[in-house]
């Protein structure tokens, strides 16, 4: 155990016992009472850590009552703290005093399993919305998932501005694009955005409690579609979450595999959005051109990998397929021609003074908002947070290979993009030195489905950031419960604060440069 | 401006014709549209798009079909920011409960004839997410469907190739 969680440990048991909690691998974790929840979040918070996720499960399973997990974070170590709560008194503290995070967490842990945190300052339903049936608590185990669900009346109640000149400008779920829907509301005064209110849960598809019906094969699909644009991180935190529980070891030339289509997975986004954050500035010349690169990338991961988006291509203990003698060369000669191409392009981006005038100074979110809130992955690399899944907690093959992470801390539009330019020349890098020193073996260990009992947490850096999973098996054998906690689940936040003081029609273009994912969000 | 212009030439014409032996599996319902109508739609037509729940998959290639290479524009396909001058409503995902009322009314909003194409495994039956308590799978069980293209996602070429035998059978 390092020296910082020996420090906070000894602070949380001060107040009563703390107990390791042996069924949980890949974090260290713990076991606190009931009454210690909040005290616990308030030694991390004054120590600095981070409040990663926190979700609750339903354990009828093995006759026992609700419990609720917090997971910190410090300099890449992972501490959970699992609190235990008896049926019949279903609710725990909140940690919102602490940890802005913990609003949505825990307003989504009240809609969806029913426990109240008390102390939570808006107990609106989260993802859930206002016309379910008034008891409909989809992850607890005596609810039955496959029956349609009926709806009740209800209105949600929206945050209101109010005052001279005050206007509400509601957005969605549809939207003009091509793209998911969400509900943004706007109180302004003429253009200027007093307050943002995002509304979500549009795409909610019961992905959790889905996890809880599927074999472990089937699951490892469904987690390859919680997001479709982050195919690759998800099922490989899934697997490595299940891999950990069960106490396999992934296939080591698989890992490596895994990675060199993680960084595709980065490279294929970036170029994307960074073109489509132009286009917002209606500089639709760079955005062409980035989506020819994009289309390249996708077509190589065809040849290569048999699909444009790389979709299940990650299996339990390993990879489906070994990369082709010539997809070697394939991704070699296209990193060439791209990185040529990419280079070309940026000094355009960076020569254009009318891209200048949109992008710099707009959408600010600080740093020390983005620390505040938590933050993850590239938005919170624009906004001064040296934080890296890759770097701080490297899984194989990241422990030998590190990336070198590009760190911004203006937190405007531009940074967004230009952090995203600077990984897409590490990520070819990167991918050059694993294919260089991608070792030989079986690409997939043989896989055990864990004990009854057993958990596994894992973290992968997505494109978008930070990816957590953590999966328990049943006393049956299948998953009990899957949480995930995608990069967006946070990073939504930070859009609400980023947008403060902007004007409306500025609105798409911050977005754009956030790019969160609604459905990696709604589950 | 210069670097703007000489990589304009630099990157040509990137347009690509269709390649013969990508076929899309398209499942075609009900009547179809009259033959005047549908020889009109061949030269203009005019998509709003509802993602009803997808995992955004679809979605990219989707967007990709609008990027040079696949060009949908020169077919005369373009997206529409409103569903009261679309020609057909293209949908993607499972519908999930949450989005049921919103497809509706976009539907409903849409002037006759009304064409409605699902895009992708999902919006045929639901997909890996099935029929839940939150997905109520198959567009067909919410709006009136008139072909399904299959696919998890189906490529931009696909899309393509399916939209247009949506239209002309
Ligand atoms: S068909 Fe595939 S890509 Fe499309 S929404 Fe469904 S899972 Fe995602």
């Amino acid at each position: 155990m390092s020296e910082r969680s020996e420090s906070v440990l000894k602070a949380i048991a001060a107040k009563g016992v703390v107990e390791v909690d042996g069924t949980v691998k890949g974090a260290s974790a713990y076991r606190a009472g009931k009454e210690m929840f909040a005290h616990a979040a308030r030694v991390m918070k004054d120590a600095g850590w981070r409040l990663v996720a926190e979700w609750a499960i339903d354990e009828s399973a093995f006759n026992r009552g609700f419990c609720v997990f917090a997971a910190y974070c410090l300099g890449g170590e992972y501490l959970v703290i699992r609190t235990e709560i008896p049926r019949d008194e279903a609710h725990f503290q909140s940690l919102t005093r602490y940890f802005p995070a913990a609003f949505r967490f825990e307003r989504q842990i009240r809609s969806l399993m029913g426990l109240i945190p008390t102390g939570h300052p808006d107990l609106r339903p989260w993802i859930a919305h206002e016309d379910w049936p008034e008891d409909a608590y989809p992850l607890r185990k005596d609810f039955d998932g496959t029956k349609p669900m009926g709806r009740a009346s209800g209105e949600y109640q929206w945050i209101k501005a109010e005052g001279e000149g005050v206007f509400e400008v509601a957005v969605g779920p549809v939207h003009a694009g091509i793209i998911e829907p969400g509900h943004f509301r706007f109180q302004s005064v003429g253009e200027n955005i007093l307050n943002l209110e995002t509304r979500f849960g549009y795409v909610h598809k019961g992905i959790e409690k889905r996890f809880e019906a599927l074999g472990w094969i089937e699951a490892v699909k469904l987690s390859g579609r919680v997001s479709g644009d982050t195919t690759v991180a998800h099922s490989s935190a899934f697997c490595m979450a299940a891999e950990t529980a069960s106490g396999i070891k992934p296939a080591e030339r698989a890992s490596f595999i895994r990675a060199i289509m993680m960084e595709r997975e980065r490279i294929a986004n970036h170029l994307g959005d960074i073109g489509a954050i132009c286009n917002d500035t209606a500089f639709a010349f760079l955005h062409y051109q980035f989506s020819i690169l994009r289309e390249k990338v996708l077509r190589t991961n065809k040849e290569v990998f048999g699909h444009r988006l790389m979709m299940d291509s990650v299996c339990l203990g390993g990879v489906v397929r070994d990369i082709p003698v010539k997809g070697v060369d394939l991704m070699l000669e296209e990193a060439r021609a791209i990185m040529e191409e990419f280079e070309r392009l940026v000094r355009i981006y960076e020569d254009n003074p009318s891209l200048e005038d949109r992008l710099y100074s707009t959408g600010v979110l600080s740093p020390e908002t983005a620390k505040a809130i938590g933050a993850v992955g590239f938005v919170a690399r624009s906004s001064g947070q040296h934080i890296d899944v890759r770097k701080d907690s490297p899984f194989s093959p990241y422990d030998s290979h590190a990336p070198v992470v590009p760190v911004l801390s203006s937190g405007d539009v531009h940074a967004r993009a230009w952090v995203r330019v600077e990984e897409v020349r590490e990520s070819f890098r990167l991918m050059r030195e694993l294919i260089a020193a991608l070792p030989a073996g079986p690409l997939t260990a043989q896989w055990n489905p864990p004990s009854p009992g057993a958990s596994g947490f894992s973290v992968v850096e997505g494109w978008r950031g930070e990816v957590v999973y953590w999966v328990e098996c049943g006393p049956n054998g299948f998953i009990n419960r899957c949480m995930i906690r995608d990069a967006s689940s946070v990073n939504w936040l930070a859009i609400e604060q980023a947008i403060h003081g902007n004007i409306v029609p500025d609105f798409p273009l911050c977005n754009k440069s956030f790019n969160q994912s609604y459905s990696g969000h709604d589950l | 401006m210069l670097r703007i212009l000489h990589q304009i030439f630099r990157t040509g014409i990137v347009t690509e014709p269709f390649k013969p032996e990508v076929e899309a599996r398209v499942t075609l319902v009900g009547e179809g549209l009259e033959k005047e109508v549908a020889e009109r739609f061949k030269r203009s037509l005019t998509i709003r798009f509802v993602d009803a729940g997808s995992c955004n998959g679809c979605e990219l290639e989707l967007v990709a079909v609008n990027n040079p290479v696949y060009d949908s524009e020169r077919f005369g396909i373009h997206f529409a920011a409103s569903p009261r001058y679309a020609d057909m409503l293209l949908v993607t995902g499972p519908v999930s409960r949450n989005m049921e009322i919103a497809l509706k009314r976009t539907y409903d909003a849409m002037p006759a004839p009304k064409l409605v194409v699902a895009l992708g495994d999902c919006a045929f039956n639901g997909g890996v997410f099935g029929e839940s308590y939150a997905s109520l799978g198959s567009v067909g069980n919410v709006v009136p469907v008139d072909a399904y293209i299959h696919g998890c996602p189906p490529s931009p070429e696909e899309i393509l190739k399916g939209i247009m035998k949506a239209v002309t059978r």
